[in-house]
């Protein structure tokens, strides 16, 4: 169980302009600003629940993850995980996550991968028996056996990464966090780590949090999402809800021969570079075919693709949205 | 404890992967030692003693310093890539693991490599025991013990008083190595011959010279005072204050979560 209340996070940033004198000014008299990094963030999250928690580059996703994983502490707000406070009983709230953090390594870089697996067996103290076992389940599932023998240096983005998500494993934790885990990986690695995603939330009811870019991860992987961004909540729900608010608008992609395409008040067209254009429709105010058989009236169309919205211009549209 | 030999075992494992490297920093210690050793040796070959302490005693001096500092290199050197910890954010990961901070940072290198000025340190231990004059009483032998161990602490203090300093600004430490390497340079000679204010500074702010100079006095008998010998016992209490700025460091690292 995961509580967050009213969490706030202000980070002093230095400023200075660009221009070397004012580098040497700098270096005696520094100004800072003050960036609210968290604003009244709260939520909560159940055990064995899966969140995908989005937000542009610097909203606050990494700060609220260090909270949540007793690396920072707020300035104010209570944050509550599995009945204590993170920062503050760090060593027994962290035998109890693991974290994945896409762009750093918790691996020994230059000794083979097991000898990192048998280390951190010994940090997090884990019994021999549940190693043991924890181990098979991970190398079985993430297709590891081949590779754990190497040193980490000579392995690929998506081997590695299919390592440091066992290593996150190994110790049985409770609440998974991963922080962009599918950053970089091919398309192959990406579903392989998806899947396992997926397995080990639904098999050992591990708490997963997730933040990601990867608009594909959250469809495949999240049920429910927190949007962030200028350090505010500002959307928490189902996936499905967040589809719903703008599941009727289609996009029309068509080639045609012949005059623009005129807008109507129902068919608005976003773009049109003359025989070429885009256009938005509402389909509960007009059909897909009629539309289409609208259009065709009017010019000769050569081709023709239609599109529901994706995740990636949902999340746009609600970066538009909330001004973010 | 257990815990940490693991760790010592996979860094061990780490360096043996780069085995040319390995032998070649252990030479070039060696031979950078060495220099120095010929640096005394032929001011002395001149001089024949300096402020009245025979080459014999100035090598004693010299060899316990080079001893307390490699071994306290070999062992806590972790806090001097602490500032490198910081900056690339490896120290999350480090408060991500459910044991000591301070463990984990030890244990984020070592420098076995540093054995090549550990060994000269040892042969001139060698040279200067049988011939700096001194009759190898018990008390004498715990001197000598006290003044490496007490030295291993001051350097060890001095390190994660840097490791502390790099909390607060990442650049400007390099002042910071006057007082590490510094003080192994020139803490060859008995401190007393840099005259009055710097040995004070010495004894009072930052206790070199309770492990070099007063015990060194006492061994090689200026003086009957026996107190003298178990003067580093104080630099070991080094340890506290400099320990008390690492977690207050900590602790501001976790507010500021830069």
């Amino acid at each position: 169980m995961i509580e967050l209340k009213n969490i706030n996070k202000t980070f002093r940033v230095a400023k200075r302009n660009a221009g070397f004198r004012e580098a040497v000014r700098a270096l005696f008299r520094k100004e800072y600003s003050y960036v609210k990094a968290l604003d009244d963030v709260s939520f909560k999250i159940g055990d064995g629940e899966m969140v995908g928690y989005i937000g542009p580059n610097g909203a606050g996703k990494s700060s609220t993850i260090k909270i949540m994983s007793g690396i920072m502490s707020p300035d104010g707000g209570e944050c509550v995980i599995n009945g204590r406070v993170p920062w503050k009983q760090r060593k027994e709230h962290v035998r109890e996550i693991g974290v994945v953090f896409g762009q750093r390594s918790q691996l020994w870089w230059d000794v083979p991968v097991i000898d990192s697996f048998e280390l951190l067996k010994n940090v997090y103290k884990v019994p021999d028996a549940q190693y043991k076992k924890n181990y098979g389940e991970l190398v079985e599932l993430l297709d590891i056996g081949e590779i754990v023998r190497t040193p980490v240096r000579q392995l690929s983005l998506g081997q590695r990464m299919r390592c440091e998500i066992a290593a996150s494993l190994l110790h049985s934790p409770k609440i998974l966090f991963l922080d962009e885990p599918t950053i970089g990986l091919d398309a192959v690695s990406k579903i392989a780590v998806r899947e396992f995603i997926k397995t080990i939330n639904r098999e050992n009811k591990t708490t997963v949090i997730l933040t990601t870019h990867d608009m594909q991860d959250i469809e495949a992987l999240t049920e429910r999402i927190i949007l962030i961004g200028k350090g505010r909540i500002l959307l928490d729900g189902s996936l499905d809800e967040l589809k719903s608010r703008n599941s009727g608008k289609k996009t029309l992609t068509i080639s045609y021969v012949g005059e623009k395409i005129p807008s109507s008040d129902k068919l608005t067209v976003v773009k049109d570079m003359g025989g070429h254009a885009e256009i938005v429709i509402d389909s509960s105010e007009i059909s897909v075919s009629d539309a289409i058989a609208a259009v065709s009236g009017a010019v000769e169309i050569k081709d023709i693709s239609v599109e529901g919205t994706t995740v990636d211009e949902l999340v746009v549209s609600l970066y538009k949205e909330f001004r973010i | 404890m257990r815990l940490y030999f693991k760790y010592v075992a996979i860094i061990i494992k780490s360096q043996m992967q780069y085995k040319a490297s390995f032998f070649m920093t252990v030479a070039g210690q060696f031979l950078v030692s060495f220099s120095a050793f010929f640096g005394v040796y032929f001011m002395f070959d001149r001089f024949n003693e300096v402020e009245g302490f025979s080459f014999a005693e100035v090598l004693i001096c010299f060899s316990t310093v080079l001893l307390a500092f490699s071994l306290s290199e070999c062992f806590f050197r972790g806090f001097d890539t602490f500032p490198k910890l910081i900056r690339s954010g490896s120290l999350d990961r480090l408060l991500l693991r459910p044991r000591s901070v301070i463990l984990q940072v030890l244990t984020s290198t070592i420098e076995f490599s540093r054995v090549g000025r550990f060994l000269q340190a040892v042969i001139m231990l060698c040279i200067a025991i049988p011939t700096c004059g001194v009759t190898w009483t018990f008390a004498k032998v715990m001197t000598l013990l006290l003044m490496v161990i007490g030295g291993m602490a001051v350097y060890c203090a001095l390190f994660i008083l840097y490791a502390g300093i790099s909390f607060f600004t990442i650049e400007g430490l390099e002042f910071m190595n006057v007082f590490t390497d510094g003080t192994r340079e020139f803490g060859k000679y008995p401190l007393s011959i840099y005259g009055k204010g710097v040995l004070s500074f010495f004894t009072y702010v930052i206790p070199i010279a309770l492990f070099q100079y007063y015990p060194f006095l006492y061994l090689i008998g200026r003086t009957d005072n026996a107190w003298y010998a178990f003067l580093p016992l104080i630099g070991i209490v080094f340890i506290l204050p400099c320990y008390a700025f690492f977690a207050f460091g900590l602790s501001r690292y976790k507010s500021t979560g830069s």
